[in-house]
């Protein structure tokens, strides 16, 4: 689903990875972990074409990331949920809105919309918030706005940045249990942590990064 | 603007349904997502509405200048319209030329190849005439004889085609010994189309510049937008949006920018006339009266309508074809 082929990524400060091999699975979930500045959140925005590697390929799904024009691209995040750690959300729009965006964008109809972002409201407990503004909600709330706006396309590949770093431990169980019926059903996941807990309670497959290298699978 | 298409080939979805809408319900959503974005692009404009009056003012001055411009010279061109058809040459004849004498004249000059009609106008016509139209009646009453020479209408053959046979023949006539003066209408006729082409391309010139105002102006305006909405248009590219959906939202801001601008344009434009409209009827009526104030009419008032929105919509694709390479999500 998802390869990683040399890659090394450098920008003015230095290398952030260098020479990254890994291949992901459909329906595999990942975690992808190191100290701060490991290069975790560089190989998540590298997958989601939004920066271009400095070596080597990415396939994504059989298609080399390279050779997509910038008119494909839009296409191909349509078929991948990001979540942020920053979030990212409208600061003006409502938790719907802020949902509803990656659909609207994809040209769905109202109907189909409200019914998938309730849907994914509600996987994230968040459904009697749907009217308020990111900015009356808590950091977890708003970061789980962000996990209901990913996965309410219906991803093939979700990439996510820290997901639970504002999540308290439930909370945290919660949104992997999601993450786990997701790749139930053939979702391939990648999630940036350092969370060593939370990695060690899932018991899922590790990619280890230090100092933008590769040091452990 | 540019149809979403789908370069990528169509997936079926993890959960076995396609992922694509279908196309019928993708059209709806997309004349959906124009008329939201229409509407929305208004209500974001009208949520700051003192910088959006300023913005469409500064707008509509433009625009109501060079169309005040436009209409001066259509009206000004009112003049070589009735001018057009008095293209005769006054031939003045001297005082000792006795009545038989002028009609004598006048048959003689309808012989002419070059002329096309004589009119002849005796002195006590031509008096009656001015004490009738003039509104010195009391005056003229009070004058002892007829000031007035008898006059020859001589209308040109071709007068307007042909420049150099009227003036042969006003040379012709004013060699007559029973002649006077023989005065051509036309110099001050061409002058008058003289000034006026160059008023015309005066004004061409002009909506040029005001058009390229406007462009500037809401280009700043939708660059200005685009910079406080850059995070808005960055998260968005990253859940999927093409660059035709990006812009939509801006082309319609442009759009209402040029259109509001352009009616509150004809507001200015009307009102200005009407003020004008009295002293000018007044001034119509000390000459022939014959002079009406015109106004934008409706096919004229369409195109500055049309041609302003136009602009706004040209104007926002302008800058964002050049700011959106720049606002890629990092
Ligand atoms: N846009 C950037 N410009 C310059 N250096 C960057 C940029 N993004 C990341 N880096 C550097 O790349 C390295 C890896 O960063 P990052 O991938 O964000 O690490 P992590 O997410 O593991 O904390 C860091 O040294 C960081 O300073
Ligand atoms: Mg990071």
């Amino acid at each position: 689903m998802l390869k990683f082929d040399h890659v090394s990524k450098r920008y003015e400060g230095g290398d952030a990875i260098l020479d990254i091999n890994f291949h992901l699975q459909p329906g595999e979930m990942v975690f992808l972990t190191g100290h701060s500045g490991a290069g975790k959140s560089t190989v998540l925005k590298l997958a989601a074409a939004i920066e271009q590697p400095t070596h080597g390929q990415i396939q994504l799904d059989g298609q080399n990331l390279s050779k997509l024009t910038e008119a494909q691209i839009p296409y191909l995040r349509r078929k991948m949920g990001l979540i942020f750690q920053d979030y990212k959300l409208l600061q003006d729009r409502t938790v719907f809105d802020n949902v509803a965006l990656p659909m609207i964008v994809a040209g769905y109809s109202y109907q189909d919309i409200a019914k998938r972002v309730r849907a994914a409201l509600d996987k994230v407990a968040l459904l009697g918030k749907e009217h308020k503004y990111p900015h009356a909600l808590s950091g977890g709330e708003q970061q789980r706005v962000g996990i209901a706006r990913a996965v309410v396309n219906k991803p093939a590949l979700i990439l996510a940045d820290e997901p639970t770093g504002n999540l308290d431990p439930e909370l945290s169980t919660e949104i992997m249990r999601l993450f786990t019926q997701f790749t139930q059903v053939g979702v391939t996941i990648l999630i940036a942590t350092h969370d060593i807990d939370l990695i060690n309670r899932m018991g899922q497959r590790v990619i280890k990064l230090h100092q933008g290298r590769l040091v452990k699978e | 603007m540019v149809k979403d298409k789908a370069p990528l080939p169509k997936k079926t979805g993890v959960h076995g349904v396609t992922m694509q809408p279908g196309l019928n319900s993708k059209l709806h959503a997309y004349l959906d997502a124009h008329a939201h974005a229409l509407f929305s692009s208004l209500g974001r404009l009208t949520r700051a509405p003192a910088a959006f009056m300023m913005t469409v003012l500064v707008l509509a001055i433009s625009m109501a200048l060079s169309s005040s411009f436009y209409l001066m010279v259509k009206n000004f061109q009112q003049l070589t319209g009735n001018v057009e058809a008095t293209n005769q040459i006054s031939v003045f004849l001297k005082a000792t030329v006795t009545a038989a004498k002028a009609s004598a004249l006048q048959e003689q000059l309808k012989l002419d190849p070059l002329v096309e009609s004589v009119q002849l106008i005796t002195p006590e016509q031509a008096l009656a005439e001015f004490t009738a139209n003039s509104g010195y009646g009391e005056a003229v009453n009070t004058l002892e004889q007829n000031p007035l020479p008898t006059v020859l209408l001589v209308l040109p053959k071709n007068a307007l085609e042909d420049e150099r046979g009227v003036q042969t023949l006003q040379s012709q006539l004013e060699s007559l010994p029973e002649v006077d003066l023989a005065k051509s209408e036309l110099q001050w006729v061409k002058r008058l189309r003289a000034i006026i082409s160059l008023a015309k391309r005066t004004v061409f010139l002009l909506s040029l510049l005001f058009g390229f105002a406007v462009l500037l102006i809401i280009g700043n305006t939708i660059r200005l937008e685009l910079q406080s909405r850059r995070e808005e248009v960055q998260i968005t590219q990253l859940v999927g949006a093409t660059h035709a959906f990006i812009r939509r939202p801006f082309l319609y801001t442009g759009f209402w920018l040029g259109f509001l601008a352009s009616i509150a344009a004809w507001f200015i434009v009307t009102v200005f006339l009407l003020f004008l409209r009295q002293p000018v009827q007044q001034l119509s009526e000390q000459y022939t009266g014959q002079f009406n104030l015109v106004f934008l009419d409706y096919a004229e008032t369409l195109s500055l309508i049309g041609i302003a929105s136009a602009l706004g919509v040209l104007g926002a694709w302008w800058v964002l074809s050049s700011q959106l390479q720049a606002l890629k999500p990092v």
